[in-house]
């Protein structure tokens, strides 16, 4: 307090030698006595020091959209392990004494035009979904880590090389690859998560590229260097850990974008193959009935709509979490 | 002394040639590989596409094999494949009698075309319009009502829209034929379902740039200097906001193209994508082939396209040539 009026003093001193010299400057020997800075406590850190990632956490379940996503999410996966027990019907049983029913007590998403059960079907296409969802992910993850924390911690000439062949295959549409691969190998699940795989990494290896160079001139690695550590132990040990946070939300986003790969390419009869389903098979198998039965379109396009959008919405909000200029 | 002496490059006109030099290498490269790549795959499917239904007489089948040079080796027919691509010739379909894949593009390529620009012209306009008006009324109804538009249209498979679209405008309301490409209203469904990606992403991109130019110091002075706000807008930070929007035209082309696949098949359109599907679905593998490459060249060349514009726009950017990465 006595400091502010210190200053405001000064101030007031100030303005008065501009406009009058000559005037008299109206100090008091009381205005220059010593301040007591005792209570002051400068030093003391007054906020609890939070890490990087409990910040991140409490910002994501502070934020409710996110936290409405994440409970969907969970509730489809959930879903797609016990819902084939909720009936008493299985996905591949064709009764073709009720064919294409709208939703009724007995089947409650109705049947297809075999007459399967679509509540056992769709939560087979979220399994099917959320398992090459993940899959890619992992593959991503794997090849995206080693990749991008090689060309990022050794740079120069290896850097170049690498980076090169990365952006021609970057530069060849990923789903051109994918159909290539599929016709090549027999269409199934395995070749889908395969081709995904690993056409979908370099946006996972560029990322950790940059985070590994951001990180590699700190004391924490030279130190590291010095006693001796490898580059591999380097790598994996001391700069993946903190590189998390951007790996982390490249990964949740790349998972809404190879679900919509296996609905497109099972759309186009490249995917999951009969009596399997898939979202994207029950869709085209929907949409060519759409003018006589238009309710079998719906809780497959509902569910991988709301599937990737919880997906999309929850990897913002992570991304928003683990950015510090959104901090408030 | 000789007349050339005189003749001075400017440095950075230097940079720019060796930056487009460099580009185009990485072009020819890319397009190469990949036309490798998709020869020794399809060499690599165990047995050969006249297998299978009918038996054939062995001296028709022999015949035939010799018609498309299977009776070669394979290095020779790889050569033969590379020869026949620097004359731009993409050989013969294997299933329809009589059509090259030459033929089958220019027959097709002008429907995909039509269809692709309309929907990139529509993706920039809507989506630069929508993010502008989004970052102006920043935290408000229209900026929550566009970030939702956003948020849906990058969810929303183009699949599921489309076949929506279909039965509620088409089959319900009656507004718009439910498939085919032949009057200026037919473009109306299968162009927004083809947009409604770009459409969003580039909202989102222009409203976050948006609201960080509005926010920075040049924007403030012009403010002060009392100037209207339509010509801050128009003058002043649209030019700056919309720049990064230039970077993503090549993935949008992409998008649309690879779009354009399941579009063409759902709207009943003759274009290259359904010609795609087809050839796929009855293994035609010199089909599959041509249409792969011809997808690669175009949008390779957006891409070279894209980087190249990026360069003269944006004086900020290195002609390092070094894309990607950070």
């Amino acid at each position: 307090m006595s400091n502010l009026h210190l200053t405001k003093n000064h101030e007031e001193q100030h303005a008065a030698a501009s406009t009058d010299r000559h005037q008299h400057l109206n100090l008091k020997p009381e205005d220059f006595r010593k301040i007591d800075t005792s209570d002051l406590n400068a030093e003391v850190i007054s906020r609890e020091s939070v890490s990087v990632w409990r910040d991140a956490m409490e910002r994501v379940i502070s934020n409710k959209l996110a936290m409405i996503c994440l409970f969907i999410l969970i509730a489809i996966t959930v879903m797609s392990v016990i819902g084939p027990w909720l009936t008493p019907y299985d996905y591949q049983t064709n009764d073709l004494s009720s064919t294409n029913q709208p939703p009724s007590k007995e089947h409650w998403f109705g049947t297809d035009e075999l007459g399967r059960d679509m509540f056992e079907r769709t939560w087979m296409g979220a399994s099917i979904s959320l398992r090459v969802g993940l899959f890619a992910a992992l593959i991503d993850l794997v090849i995206g880590i080693i990749y991008g924390g090689i060309m990022g911690y050794f740079g120069g000439r290896v850097d170049e090389i690498m980076n090169r062949a990365a952006e021609i295959l970057y530069s060849i549409p990923t789903l051109l690859i994918v159909i290539l691969l599929v016709v090549v190998m027999q269409p199934s699940l395995f070749t889908i998560v395969l081709a995904i795989g690993i056409t979908g990494w370099v946006n996972m290896a560029w990322i950790v590229r940059g985070q590994v160079m951001q990180l590699k001139n700190q004391e924490y690695v030279l130190a590291s260097r010095s006693l001796g550590a490898s580059a591999s132990r380097i790598i994996f040990r001391h700069l993946i850990p903190n590189a998390m946070g951007p790996i982390i939300v490249t990964l949740t986003l790349t998972v809404p974008s190879a679900i919509f790969a296996e609905a497109f390419l099972s759309f186009l009869g490249l995917g999951v193959q009969s009596p399997a389903a898939s979202w994207g098979t029950m869709i085209e198998d929907a949409r060519s009935a759409m003018k006589v039965f238009p309710w079998r379109i719906f809780f497959p396009a509902l569910f991988i709509s709301l599937t990737m959008l919880a997906f999309n919405i929850f990897g913002d909000a992570l991304r928003d979490a683990f950015d510090p200029k959104l901090k408030r | 002394m000789a007349a050339w002496r005189k003749f001075k490059f400017y440095p950075e006109m230097m940079q720019m040639v060796r930056f487009i030099a460099t580009k185009l290498m990485y072009v020819l490269l890319t397009l190469f590989l990949l036309a490798t790549v998709t020869f020794f795959m399809m060499k690599a499917i165990p047995g050969d596409p006249f297998m299978g239904e009918k038996k054939l007489p062995p001296a028709i089948y022999n015949n035939i094999m010799a018609k498309y040079g299977f009776d070669q080796p394979v290095w020779k027919q790889y050569l033969t494949y590379m020869n026949n691509l620097l004359h731009f010739d993409l050989g013969e379909s294997m299933k329809s009698a009589n059509r090259t894949v030459n033929n089958i593009i220019q027959n097709a390529f002008p429907n995909s075309a039509k269809l692709g620009i309309v929907a990139i012209i529509v993706s920039v306009i809507v989506g630069i319009a929508l993010g502008v008006i989004a970052a102006l009324y920043h935290r408000g109804l229209i900026d929550a009502l566009a970030t939702i538009i956003a948020v849906l249209g990058v969810s929303i498979p183009s699949f599921v829209l489309a076949p929506l679209m279909q039965y509620f405008f088409a089959v319900k309301l009656g507004w718009f034929h439910v498939a085919g490409l032949k009057e200026p209203l037919d473009y109306v469904m299968p162009v927004l379902a083809l947009s409604a990606l770009p459409i969003a992403f580039i909202a989102r991109l222009t409203r976050s740039n948006m609201v960080e130019v509005m926010n920075s110091d040049y924007i403030k002075t012009a403010k002060s200097k009392g100037l209207s706000k339509a010509i801050i807008v128009n003058r002043h930070a649209l030019r700056n906001a919309i720049l990064p929007v230039v970077t993503y035209l090549g993935p949008m082309t992409a998008n649309i193209v690879t779009g354009s696949v399941v579009i063409e098949k759902i709207f009943g359109i003759a274009g290259i994508g359904k010609y795609f599907v087809e050839s796929v679905s009855n293994r035609d593998y010199t089909l599959i082939m041509g249409l792969t490459l011809f997808y690669a060249f175009i949008l390779i060349v957006a891409r070279f396209l894209t980087d190249i514009a990026y360069a003269a726009v944006d004086p900020r950017i290195k002609l390092n040539s070094r894309g990607g990465g950070s």
